[in-house]
């Protein structure tokens, strides 16, 4: 296997292979179902519709000031952004909790994310450019041999190591509810299919036919699948930094012991001497016990 | 009050799953976050609310009596050893707690019991349990109060 080489341009250079044409009106079409399905997934779940209201509410908290009647320390909590914080907010974004899947706490399971999201990505990436600008390069070829290993290290391993550890039902790897599955049973199929493709040769055999039919599954089922989180998740983390740095945070509570006032109440005398960093508790063995 | 949990903050990292009583929080096999797949059966013990790293898991109070957007919202912040609570009424008020949840680091006071004798024939006769009257400091002048400690019971509520 040649990683600067793929089985795209062969194809289109072959005499019996397919015209650049034909691949750039599959590629279309999938773009378009995906934009089509997305919009759709966004209108059935009204996500853009629950983000507004999320926004909103935080405004009328923030509008409403501190609260008259109220217990507790309230002096300064709530915060007017300015755009430099709603920018610092967004630089975040991009790159913690969508760079680098920073929402997730579990270590291991961030690592597949990063994995599937930036294989996926450059593997999408790289063939877009490969087949409308009709050619390939070293550096394209590299991008999408790379992202396609990447994809297939990712999606199999969160299918092998997470899928079935997060269900209590004790169901087999094999069990599949093609529903539920068929997203990362796309990505899975896809990166498998693709690399199947190109180490055997390429041409439009069973491997290629197999590629046609995962990523298909993959773009068509957008709808019925999870593939828009990509899109509203970022808008979710986003929000969240937002309200975090306002103060409005959802109602959450904000004291902690790091405030004086805090450390002279009568109920934290307990806590006076003790160390500012008490360990984990619960929080230090994993949850696997489902 | 049954919990729900929103679905943009879950990572689905199961805590919720693993402490959950009743074992009615699972993941979902679509989305891979955390659900109360059956409301009814929740008691409101809170322990999935406080177990969430993400505070993704809030409780929703029966629409009889919190019809107007009231909220109680809690961190329990394991690394400084305190619960924060955050109550907001239905007229706008709003009382804010902080209170320990524990004294000392977490896991240093577990007592190792294989080092301790066995106990004789006469304390295993006893009514007195393990370890009593030390470790409910009885045999140190007698009952502790807050007169012999040096301390006065406040009047009225304190925060």
């Amino acid at each position: 296997m040649d990683i600067t080489t793929t089985p795209i341009a062969a194809l289109a250079l072959a005499e019996n292979g397919i015209a650049w044409a034909d691949m750039q009106t599959y590629v279309t079409v999938m773009i378009a179902l995906v934009i089509v399905m997305t919009i759709a997934d966004l209108l059935h779940k009204k996500s853009a519709t629950y983000f507004f209201q999320a926004a909103e509410k935080a405004d009328e908290l923030l509008a409403a000031g501190e609260a008259e009647s109220s217990i507790g320390n309230e002096t300064g909590r709530l915060k007017q952004l300015s755009t430099g914080d709603k920018v610092n907010a967004l630089v975040a974004t991009v790159a913690i909790d969508v760079a680098t899947a920073g929402e997730f706490s579990n270590g291991p399971r961030r690592l597949v994310h990063i994995f599937t999201m930036w294989g996926f990505v450059l593997f999408v990436a790289a063939t877009a450019i490969i087949i409308y600008g009709e050619a390939e390069n070293a550096m394209s070829a590299t991008a999408w041999n790379i992202g396609a290993i990447m994809l297939l290290v990712g999606s199999w391993g969160y299918w092998f190591a997470f899928k079935v550890d997060c269900q209590s039902e004790a169901q087999s790897y094999f069990q599949i509810d093609l529903r539920k599955d068929i997203f990362s049973l796309g990505l899975m199929g896809t990166s498998l299919a693709t690399l199947g493709w190109e180490i055997y040769g390429g041409g439009t055999g069973t491997w290629f036919t197999l590629v046609l039919i995962s990523t298909t599954a993959l773009f068509g089922s957008v709808y019925w699948s999870k593939f828009s989180h990509m899109f509203f998740k970022p808008a979710a983390a986003y929000n969240k930094r937002i309200i975090e740095a306002n103060g409005t945070n959802e109602n959450l509570p904000h004291e902690t012991r790091d405030d004086e006032w805090q450390k002279n109440r009568h109920s934290m005398e307990l806590l006076k001497d003790a160390p500012m960093d008490m360990g984990l508790g619960i929080k230090r063995s994993k949850p696997e016990n489902y | 009050m049954p919990t729900f949990v929103y679905m943009t903050r879950c990572d689905g990292c199961g805590h919720c799953v693993d402490i959950c009583p009743s074992d009615i929080m699972h993941i979902d096999k679509k989305y891979r976050r955390a659900l109360n797949i059956e409301p009814n059966m929740c008691w409101e013990c809170y322990s999935c609310v406080k177990a969430c790293p993400h505070q993704a898991i809030d409780v929703r109070g029966y629409a009889d009596f919190a019809p107007l957007g009231h909220s109680v919202r809690v961190i329990r912040d394991e690394r400084k050893g305190t619960i924060a609570w955050r109550v907001k009424f239905r007229d706008g008020r709003v009382k804010n707690f902080l209170s320990p949840i524990t004294t000392k680091p977490w896991g240093s006071a577990i007592p190792d019991f294989r080092n301790e004798a066995e106990p004789t024939q006469e304390a295993r006769d006893s009514e007195l349990l393990a370890f009593e009257p030390e470790s409910i400091r009885l045999d140190d002048g007698g009952l502790h109060t807050l007169e012999s400690n040096g301390l006065k019971l406040k009047e009225g509520v304190y925060y």
